[in-house]
């Protein structure tokens, strides 16, 4: 394991700048989630740290040894595909142990062999180690994908966006093992996704990304109490944030200049009235199982809030919408209460 | 599915009824010709131009005799004062006046038709299969137009450069030998291969190497341990189609090879026995010319199945 440190990288395809100027400073042991749509440059950031892409500009460094011009194989990285990219001709044992058998490490068959069965436990593939890879399920393959990573002990290892491609339930059971695992082995990893649940249970620091720019970075707390901009607010939370504008609703505590005021669902009181004083009605109750999302119509805008499943609102009920403490932006979507939010509960 | 009748996938038992009939027909069709040298090639000469021709025959090795073996006429007289025939061959020649005189020259005209077809294979298969990654993942200055070049050199029959070629390979001092010949067809193949080779190429995720080069291997060598592995398929139908047409060609043949490096296509046709063509020595020639061929494609007949990459990548 090793810190890696990433300077004023840039790299264009064409005339679009995929990374534009993005430093980032990795620490040993951390797990960084980079968080942001498709075409944010988060894969090809990945890619430049592996090798697999040459930088305009910038330099990267792993362990302290510039590596900007180095060719993959001497930058010792893992990276875990989006796509499985299982060697297909290969059974699950030969995927595991074929990292281990280039001729830059040398290993003998006994220890590649201790190495993948180890490592075959640790992600809980190994009564098919026999099998071609070709014969196993989704989330079996990508557990593969991630044993073949993991069977080494690289500087750091990068992963884009592995559990995208598999089904809820699986998704989450790989989620917590991903983190038991890098608590085990104290890896350093950088993580690519769009899904806000990976990053905010997964990282110790997101990075939120948005063309080629690396908008924030903080602690999953951070990133959702404290957002630089409406950008960065509107990637987490469930539902999603409410952005409104700033004389719709009486709120307390609005900073000077505010133009869109961004409501989280903890930040909005919904209130009963009676038929002639509502200013607002609720126009529809989105049933999410353990909870409710209810939507209410106000001023020409739809807020959305999060309540209990046994809410006693109906649609149609008159109610009226009141803000607490709110995120406050001005016209360019910055934020102007910075580290206010924090202050104030 | 248990609903077959209405099913859209599954024919029906009735369309499969027709459909094998068809295969069958055109089988039988195709067989004909196949079966007529066979039969041949077991005829006597007389039996093989008797009119209207034999079906029912004596099946004899003459054929098979004359092929490999050149004979001379002697008087009866003489046949008598020989020692007792030694094989078979000795035996059926004899009884038709004649007496072996040495081998034929099928055995080294064939050996020299495997040397030149395996090898001009061997050469455009490894050079189209290079090429083909070359053009398939790196850019390449003016790619399309390098590969439309390199398909153009088959838009005209190739025996329309016969005279420069035979000019050049007299200079070259290339007529009638084994390295002539080898590099003719691989030249001729090679654009086959190319072309070929870069659409299976295309289709092996570049993930696979890039995974292979962050699991610390150089390009040469994720390209020998992942990729030519996934692309076997493609290099066998290449290597098929390569061989068939290196181990078929005639015309050049024909016109550049005389002698010791001559292959079999220009031999066989003009094997000529007591009183002119010997065609149970031609038919002979021609069913052992076609068995390396069919042995070599059902050899390699499962790789010709696609699928050993199928679901390892989602698209």
């Amino acid at each position: 394991m090793a810190d890696v440190e990433l300077t004023h990288l840039t790299k264009r395809f064409g005339t679009t700048t995929a990374v534009d100027d993005l430093s980032l400073a990795i620490a040993d042991g951390e797990f960084i989630v980079l968080l942001g749509p498709t075409g944010a440059g988060k894969t090809t950031l990945l890619r430049l740290v592996a090798g697999l892409e040459r930088a305009e500009a910038g330099a990267i460094a792993i362990g302290g040894r510039d590596m900007t011009r180095e060719p993959p194989v001497v930058r010792d990285v893992a990276f875990v595909f989006q796509q499985y990219s299982l060697y297909p001709h290969l059974s699950v044992y030969d995927n595991l142990a074929f990292p281990l058998r280039s001729p830059v490490r040398g290993m003998s068959e006994a220890a590649i062999r201790q190495r993948v069965e180890e490592t075959a436990h640790l992600v809980r593939i190994h009564d098919k180690l026999a099998n071609r890879a070709t014969r196993l399920s989704g989330g079996q393959m990508q557990r593969v994908a991630i044993g073949r990573a993991l069977v080494r002990r690289p500087a750091i290892y990068l992963m884009d966006e592995p559990l995208s491609s598999l089904d809820a339930k699986l998704r989450s059971d790989l989620r917590l093992e991903l983190k038991r695992i890098q608590a085990e082995l104290g890896a350093t990893i950088l993580y690519v996704t769009h899904d806000q649940t990976e990053a905010m249970t997964l990282a110790s620091r997101i990075g939120v990304m948005d063309h080629g720019r690396l908008v924030q970075i903080g602690s999953p707390r951070e990133i959702y109490r404290d957002p630089v901009n409406s950008y960065v607010a509107t990637r987490l939370g469930t539902p999603s944030i409410n952005l409104l504008p700033a004389d719709l609703l009486p709120a307390d505590q609005l900073a000077v200049g505010t133009r869109t005021v961004g409501a989280r669902s903890e930040h909005i009181l919904i209130s009963r009235v009676s038929g002639g004083l509502a200013r607002g009605r609720v126009v529809r109750k989105e049933h999410l199982g353990g909870h409710v999302n209810l939507h209410v119509l106000i001023g020409g805008a739809e807020v959305v809030k999060r309540v209990d499943a046994d809410t006693d609102f109906l649609v149609d009920d008159p109610v009226d919408v009141a803000l607490h403490v709110p995120l406050c932006f001005d016209h360019h979507g910055d934020r102007l209460d910075a580290g206010g939010a924090d202050a104030n509960t | 599915m248990t609903t077959a009748a209405h099913s859209v996938v599954e024919p029906s038992p009735r369309s499969k009824a027709i459909a094998g009939t068809l295969v069958i027909l055109y089988a039988v069709i195709s067989m004909i010709p196949l079966v007529w040298i066979g039969m041949t090639a077991l005829k006597t000469p007389s039996d093989a131009i008797a009119y209207p021709p034999k079906i029912i025959f004596t099946p004899s090795m003459a054929g098979f005799c004359d092929l490999f073996t050149t004979q001379s006429r002697q008087t009866e007289d003489y046949i008598k004062t020989l020692p007792p025939p030694t094989d078979t061959c000795d035996e059926i020649t004899r009884s038709r006046g004649l007496v072996t005189a040495g081998p034929s020259n099928f055995l080294p005209r064939f050996f020299n038709s495997f040397i030149i077809a395996f090898g001009s294979t061997f050469l455009a298969v490894a050079l189209g299969t290079l090429a083909a990654y070359g053009f398939s993942r790196f850019k390449v200055p003016m790619a399309d137009d390098l590969l439309f070049f390199i398909l153009s050199t088959r838009m005209m029959p190739p025996i329309a450069v016969a005279i420069p070629i035979y000019l050049m390979y007299r200079e070259l001092g290339l007529s009638d030998t084994h390295l002539g010949m080898i590099l003719l067809y691989t030249a001729v193949n090679v654009s086959l291969a190319v072309w070929l080779m870069k659409g299976f190429i295309d289709e092996i995720p570049r993930e696979y190497e890039e995974a292979a080069m962050i699991d610390g291997y150089t390009r040469l060598q994720a390209f020998r341990k992942v990729v030519l592995p996934q692309a076997a398929t493609g290099i066998a139908a290449t290597a098929i189609f390569c061989l068939i047409f290196a181990w078929n060609e005639y015309a050049f043949a024909v016109l550049l090879t005389s002698g010791s490096a001559q292959t079999a296509p220009p031999f066989i046709p003009i094997i000529i026995g007591e009183g002119g063509q010997d065609w149970p020595a031609v038919a002979a020639g021609t069913t052992l010319f076609l068995i390396p061929i069919v042995v070599f494609t059902v050899l390699l007949r499962k790789h010709l199945l696609r699928g050993i990459t199928f679901g390892a990548v989602r698209k």
